[in-house]
């Protein structure tokens, strides 16, 4: 598979290590001369001392029969602009981009970008899993973002305790499928009861998520937590 | 009318102080406050020092209700990425992004951006002044009027969701 990575920063370094471990044809494109000499030294000659932003460095990279493009630069907008033209000037299938501000998450998947990590995000959530809080927190997301993989905790004054998955007004296209319960996972059943600490994993569509929030977490008038997403 | 511009350079400037004067709401957006000082001292808009990339600040700067919107920043990714902002989070119907590398002011254009190319517009004005035609080819700005209405199924990704 041939790859292009815009960016050659810590990311983009050790991504062009593994993936030329894996055995993949790649390039990088890094626009800082000592930087691009560095890689160079240490991985050999996948790169290109160019500005992979700019549409004539894309070409000589070889985007058009590129299998994925990946822009994992630290600056968002370099990272939109890459994807962009990977897509629409030149035809590449996936792409995938870095994006630094969990804000402008949406803005990316909107535009067309195939695939978006953003490490801010997995800090937060990873920080979100030990505090209580009464929002649904993001695990995963799944077919391209218009899914998300979310988690409940069924606290006091969640308007679930003590019901069962069919006394709760689903939103559409919202699945339940897991309970943690202290340290047991069971499946959800239609006889399975909520209790108070109980977590539910869900998968919603995201027009459905403040209902579900609404069903498993209740309005947030009982005990506000200032939440770490807003 | 409202206008938001962000980059206070000559452009912005120039810009920012003509609506101004000509009674239009005006807000200015720069991450240096040292390029506020290219605007006159009775301007009568707002001038704002952030990042104009960032949602909070351009929702700060009136986005949301602005007729107009200007990237006119140094950076073309950085107008490119503030343009779509403004047109798609913020729905605004006139955005202009000042892009000067040509082959990306073509694709943005061909996305439904309205861009002006300045290394267009001058080698074209310059070509014209010694003589050689015009060159239809080289427009150094593209206009796309309307482009949430007149997207073909080429270009989804721009579709306003709206």
């Amino acid at each position: 598979m041939y790859i292009v990575v815009v960016g050659g920063g810590k990311v983009g370094y050790y991504l062009a290590k593994e993936l030329l471990d894996a055995g993949h044809e790649l390039v990088i494109l890094e626009k800082n001369g000592p930087r691009a000499r560095q890689i160079q030294d240490e991985l050999g000659s996948i790169v290109l001392h160019r500005d992979g932003c700019e549409g004539k460095h894309l070409a000589e990279a070889g985007a058009n029969r590129a299998s994925i493009v990946a822009a994992v630069t630290g600056d968002d907008e370099d990272n939109l602009v890459v994807c962009q033209m990977a897509k629409h000037h030149f035809d590449v299938p996936r792409t995938i981009a870095r994006v630094n501000n969990p804000r402008n998450e949406q803005l990316f998947r909107h535009l067309g970008v195939d695939e978006i990590i953003s490490p801010t995000r997995m800090v937060l959530s990873a920080i979100e899993q030990d505090i209580p809080v009464n929002e649904l927190l993001h695990i995963a997301q799944l077919k391209g973002g218009a899914l998300d993989l979310v988690e409940a905790q069924i606290s006091e004054s969640s308007p679930a305790v003590g019901r069962k998955p069919n006394d709760i007004a689903m939103p559409e296209g919202c699945s339940l499928f897991l309970l943690l319960r202290g340290s047991n996972v069971q499946q959800i059943r239609p006889d399975t009861v909520f209790q108070v600490g109980d977590k539910v994993l869900a998968v919603t569509p995201a027009e459905g998520e403040q209902a579900l929030r609404r069903e498993l977490i209740g309005d947030g008038d009982g005990v506000p937590e200032p939440s770490l997403t807003r | 009318m409202r206008a938001v511009i962000i980059g206070c350079g000559r452009v912005g400037a120039g810009l920012a102080e003509r609506l101004a004067r000509a009674g239009h709401d005006v807000a200015i957006v720069d991450i240096d406050t040292d390029a506020f000082d290219r605007l006159e001292e009775d301007f009568a808009g707002q001038a704002i020092r952030a990042d104009g990339t960032d949602e909070d600040v351009l929702r700060r700067a009136g986005t949301e209700n602005a007729d107009w919107f200007f990237a006119l920043t140094e950076g073309d990714n950085r107008n490119a990425f503030a343009a779509q902002l403004a047109s798609e989070t913020f729905g605004v119907q006139n955005v202009v992004a000042k892009i000067n590398d040509p082959v990306r002011a073509e694709a943005y254009a061909m996305l439904g951006l309205s861009t002006i190319c300045r290394t267009r517009l001058l080698v074209d004005a310059l070509a014209q002044h010694t003589g050689l035609p015009g060159d239809p080819g080289a427009d150094g700005v593209r206009v796309a009027e309307g482009h949430h209405d007149h997207h073909d199924d080429s270009t989804p990704a721009l579709h306003s969701e709206r």
